[in-house]
């Protein structure tokens, strides 16, 4: 799958990886609904519109639940017959079509057949994702996804982050952005391994770019790696990486409504980092407001206040990632512990054979 | 914007499915969609438009079904209807709710020829 957006096939890019890929996808473009009269539009709802010999009106009654959503490609020609099938709205005569039982076309009037697939969408990140988590189990990492909008301090905070752990922990990156390794060099300076992959036209890191990176990463075991997510408050909400945690950082610079405006992000998120406090003197931002609408949100959502620049709070954070880090450890001896018990039960078996 | 991502998805869903059984043509896709699932439907829409063109399930007519949000509240210990995230329960106004359903994306089934 391409999962990066748009049209940004074979423009990800991990570093130390040359891009040669047979990848051959074609993509027409149509960009705008044009009807035959000319009119270009798009769709908002409730809305009512009419197109010669074929009609259909949204009256916007729909209760959640039932709603029912259509799309019709629009470009019909006028005298197309459709096999849909087709109810009249009993008081204005609209059509509508798929409220019969199968909510679709009558079947046995034509060779359609229906084909059940109950699948979910983001079956296959979330396959790769499940491979990143058992690889990350196996070596008993913890892996965080740190996702913000841009500009919340988020490569602060990793720099940082990293210089505080240096003694007690090993620290593994892999830097997410539209383009540049900037972010990456930032953190290699540190002395970290970092990776960066660059997304093209992406607006988000998806679960198969994080295991490229990562087979180029060879992270330590018991190591920490952060995935520092694109700056975006939206689409990174939707894509498990195999993370422990998304952890959200919102900076205070930013307004205290964000978790009631983008709230996918908070719902998503285990943890919240309140970035930039030193600032507060000279903003009017109402830190207790932020992190009740967050709770509305995310009523499990953990907060902490931290300024990665003067410090505050970053003992707390730092203690956080390292009870993550010792339960990922003992995760894996314990596991390992079960191989071994399990190896020795099978060679007991296998000589109690000879 | 991952709209476009998730379109993809569907696509690879619809041709792997084509791969497997065998048919030529598929005249429509039937998707259940969350409420709560991020899922801007008119984008997806407009994003189905592009990316089926050309592929075997070109022209094929897109239901996108929503399925409602559903929440549990801790307050009243019950299962109630939520239509955003960030919504009070509608007994207590408590905002104590954990979102239970709505957050699916799938595709359902397919017509096809």
């Amino acid at each position: 799958m391409c999962t990066v957006c748009g049209c940004g096939q074979g423009e990800t890019q991990i570093e130390g990886h040359d891009h040669d890929h047979p990848h051959d996808h074609s993509h027409p473009h149509t960009h705008e609904h044009v009807h035959a009269d000319g009119t270009v539009h798009s769709h908002p709802h409730p809305h009512s519109h009419s197109h010669s010999g074929h009609d259909h009106n949204h009256d916007g009654l729909h209760e959640y639940g039932v709603a029912h959503a259509h799309v019709h490609d629009h470009l019909h020609d006028a005298d197309a017959m459709h096999d849909h099938a087709l109810s009249y709205h009993p008081y204005s005569g609209d059509l509508h079509y798929g409220l019969a039982p199968a909510r679709t076309h009558a079947p046995g009037l034509s060779q359609e057949r229906m084909v059940k697939i109950e699948q979910d969408i983001l079956g296959k990140n979330n396959t790769y994702a499940a491979g990143n988590r058992k690889w990350f189990a196996e070596h008993g990492m913890f892996a965080l996804n740190l996702v913000s909008s841009p500009g919340s301090g988020k490569t602060t905070l990793l720099v940082k982050t990293i210089e505080m752990l240096k003694d007690q922990a090993r620290v593994a990156v892999v830097e997410g952005d539209q383009q540049t390794s900037n972010d990456a060099d930032r953190i290699r300076a540190t002395g970290a391994p970092a990776i960066q992959v660059n997304t093209g036209k992406g607006c988000h890191l998806d679960a198969h770019m994080v295991g490229q990176a990562l087979k180029r990463l060879d992270p330590a075991d018991d190591s920490l790696l952060m995935i520092e997510n694109v700056g975006n408050l939206v689409c990174p909400a939707a894509f498990d990486l195999g993370e422990a945690h998304k952890v959200v950082i919102l900076s205070v610079t930013e307004g205290e409504d964000k978790p009631l405006k983008y709230p996918d992000m908070f719902h998503a998120a285990d943890l919240m980092l309140l970035n930039k406090v030193d600032l507060l003197p000279y903003l009017s931002f109402d830190v207790s407001k932020c992190i009740e609408y967050a709770r509305r949100v995310n009523p499990k959502l953990q907060v902490m206040q931290v300024s990665a620049t003067r410090g505050d709070g970053m003992d707390e954070w730092l203690a956080w990632l390292r009870a993550g880090l010792e339960q990922a450890r003992v995760a894996r001896e314990q596991n390992l512990d079960l191989l071994k018990r399990r190896i020795a039960e099978l060679e007991a078996r296998l000589a109690a054979k000879v | 914007m991952h709209e476009m991502s998730l379109a993809e998805g569907i696509l690879q869903i619809v041709e792997d499915a084509a791969a497997k059984q065998g048919f030529k043509r598929v005249t429509e896709v039937r998707l259940e969609i969350g409420v709560l699932s991020g899922v801007e439907i008119e984008a997806l829409s407009f994003c189905l438009e592009v990316v089926l063109k050309g592929s075997v399930a070109d022209g094929a007519r897109v239901d996108l079904q929503h399925i409602p949000g559903r929440g549990y509240c801790l307050g009243c210990g019950e299962t109630v209807p939520v239509k955003a995230l960030y919504d009070a329960c509608p007994h207590c106004g408590s905002y104590q709710v954990q979102a239970t359903g709505g957050t699916e994306m799938r595709v359902k089934d397919l017509l096809v020829e």
